[in-house]
């Protein structure tokens, strides 16, 4: 069982973002660290394996500067090796793009049984990317699974809908996306990290795969600033606050 | 050139049309071309809402036999274009199936995607979105620059629904092609949640918890609150991922947008995804140990 797991590096969500004032795009120049949200189908993949009791998982990301950080974090969870691609002619790619780009890293990764990515990523959240590689590969794909398992030649998820959940029967190959909560992502140990730093990573261009022109049809225009809601009015509970919110909510006339 | 014909992926329950496709039938309907709804499925009784919403033509697939959208709808849809019938834009909810049909769309006719975003305006030649970003403390307005028809993805409640359009509605069958291994995932079973009380999504009084009621089973305060309000419960993330309620509780980014007269939120920190689904509430009361929480 061969897994490849797409892992986006992304800015420290838990700093303030910021724009490139020549092209309004998002600064990716500080140093990236692993999507969390890709964390959860690093721990699927490696479980996967795990179970199967052969295979191994295989990391494929696009980022710029040679950028590696976040991919020796999911090293040090276990994959095994990475391909990433980083090109300057890439900076600022539409989703569609990085779908070919990760596609083409996904070909030159080796032979594949399932293709595991996030439903959407902290940084750019279009929530297209994974379905949109499953067409360029010609696969069939499953997005917002909660729980996966593999049955010979098949995949079957349990898929969140707005309602409740789907269960889904998927041949394989397959590409398939998951939710946060899939599973409980493991934290590297000290061995892991160790032994991540001599793992291969396999860096590219796109045109290494095989994509020569890149453009896409977007273009930002100008970025303005939405209007401020007032700053609200803060009450510090006594005991009686309960009164205040009853009074606010009867001259709302929702009681 | 303006817009001529602008389409809507169009979804329904039976026969009942989603909101979010009469929200975006209404705002095509004000681009000034003609409007057509693409169904995934049948459309049935909701034809009669498309049409008063603004849809000259419906187009739709017939029963997709548990195949999920993204394949067939796609596959549909690039057969009516290449017989034709080419829309100048195309215009879906930031949903499950709508963003996956999109998806696929954008490779088999090789156009960008504008996603997450909440207002269209048209501009002589020029299609602009608007989309905010950084929790909505900006609006980014875009542009596409290439080939039409353009991909663009509309988060839920951007648009308000306007019925008596008085359109025709003419009913036309879209079947998709040959799917090959593209179709290999099939439905089995469909679970639904049981709710009572109003949708989430509809509900006038929406009261939310989060993290900081402690522990799963402070959830009753809040689903016993939501009941005397005649309101609906709804979550933040980090509980729903904790498995202390269903993911279709969640508020937000990926949870559903609400917009009530009146949000509580109970222990709730105001985490920019999950501002985006609650910041169009008219009132919103914060309950929170934290003063500086948003
Ligand atoms: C605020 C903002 C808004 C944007 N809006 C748009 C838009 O509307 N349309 C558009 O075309 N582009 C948009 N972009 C650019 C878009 O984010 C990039 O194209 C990005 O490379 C891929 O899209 P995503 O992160 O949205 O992917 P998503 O589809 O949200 O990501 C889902 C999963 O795909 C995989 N994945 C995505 N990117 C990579 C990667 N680089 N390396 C490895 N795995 C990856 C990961 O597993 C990830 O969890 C936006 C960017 C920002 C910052
Ligand atoms: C790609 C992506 C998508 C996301 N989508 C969503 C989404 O759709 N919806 C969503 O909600 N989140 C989403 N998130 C997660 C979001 O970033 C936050 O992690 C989440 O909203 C935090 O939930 P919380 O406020 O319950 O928890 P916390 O952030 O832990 O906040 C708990 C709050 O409770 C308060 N508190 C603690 N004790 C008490 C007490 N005794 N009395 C009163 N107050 C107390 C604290 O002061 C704090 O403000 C997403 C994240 C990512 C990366």
């Amino acid at each position: 069982m061969n897994v490849i797991v797409c892992v986006k590096q992304i800015p420290d969500p838990a700093l303030p973002g910021e724009l490139d004032p020549s092209t309004n795009t998002l600064k990716r120049d500080g140093k990236l660290i692993l999507d969390e949200s890709d964390s959860y189908g690093v721990e699927m993949a490696l479980q996967l394996v795990n179970t199967a009791g052969d295979g191994s998982v295989t990391l494929v990301s696009m980022a710029p500067n040679d950028e590696v950080s976040g991919l020796r974090t999911a090293l040090a969870m276990g994959a095994e090796k990475a391909v990433l691609v980083s090109d300057l002619a890439l900076a600022g790619a539409d989703a569609l793009t990085t779908a070919k780009v990760l596609a083409g890293a996904i070909g030159r990764a080796g032979d594949f049984d399932l293709v595991i990515a996030g439903t959407e990523s902290s940084d750019g959240y279009t929530g297209t990317v994974p379905e949109q590689i499953a067409e360029v590969l010609g696969l069939p794909s499953v997005g917002f699974a909660k729980t996966i398992t593999v049955d010979g030649g098949t995949v079957k998820v349990d898929r969140q809908t707005e309602a409740g959940y789907d269960e889904v029967t998927c041949t394989l190959p397959a590409v398939v996306s998951v939710t946060a909560g899939v599973v409980e992502p493991r934290y590297p140990s000290f061995k892991g990290i160790m032994a991540a730093k001599g793992k291969p990573v396999d860096t590219v261009t796109a045109a290494d795969l095989g994509i020569e022109a890149v453009s896409w049809a977007q273009q930002i225009t100008s970025v303005d600033d939405a209007p401020a809601r007032e700053a609200g009015e803060v009450i510090e509970d006594d005991g009686e606050t309960f009164n205040k919110i009853v009074e606010f909510l009867d001259g709302l006339k929702v009681i | 050139m303006t817009l001529n014909n602008i389409w809507v992926f169009a979804q329904a329950d039976g026969d009942t049309a989603s909101t979010a496709t009469l929200e975006l039938l209404s705002k095509a309907n004000t681009l000034g071309g003609s409007v057509t709804a693409f169904v995934a499925g049948s459309a049935g009784g909701a034809a009669a809402a498309f049409a008063d919403h603004g849809a000259a033509k419906i187009y739709e697939t017939g029963d997709l036999a548990g195949s999920l959208p993204g394949p067939a709808v796609s596959s549909a849809m690039q057969a009516v274009i290449s017989g034709g019938d080419a829309p100048d834009v195309i215009m879906f909810p930031q949903n499950y199936e709508g963003r996956d049909v999109m998806a696929r769309l954008s490779v088999k006719l090789d156009r960008t995607v504008l996603t997450n975003s909440t207002d269209i305006t048209v501009d002589g030649d020029s299609v602009r979105v608007q989309t905010p970003i950084f929790g909505g403390s900006k609006l980014v307005n875009s542009t596409f620059t290439g080939e039409r028809p353009f991909l663009a993805a509309f988060r839920p409640k951007s648009f308000e629904a306007a019925g008596g359009a008085g359109a025709a509605g003419e009913v036309v069958s879209a079947a998709a092609g040959e799917l090959g291994a593209t179709g290999g995932a099939t439905v089995t079973a469909v679970h639904v949640e049981e709710t009572s009380g109003p949708k989430l999504d509809e509900a006038a009084v929406v009261v939310g918890g989060g993290r900081g009621l402690g522990d799963a089973e402070k959830y009753d305060m809040i689903e016993t609150l939501a009941k005397l309000l005649k309101g609906a419960p709804g979550a933040s993330r980090a509980i729903v991922d904790a498995g202390w309620v269903p993911y279709s509780y969640q508020v937000g980014q990926t949870g559903k947008v609400v917009k009530p007269t009146v949000y509580i939120a109970a222990g709730i920190s105001g985490a920019t995804q999950h501002m985006v689904g609650m910041k169009g509430s008219k009132n919103i009361i914060a309950i929170n140990k934290d003063k500086e929480a948003r």
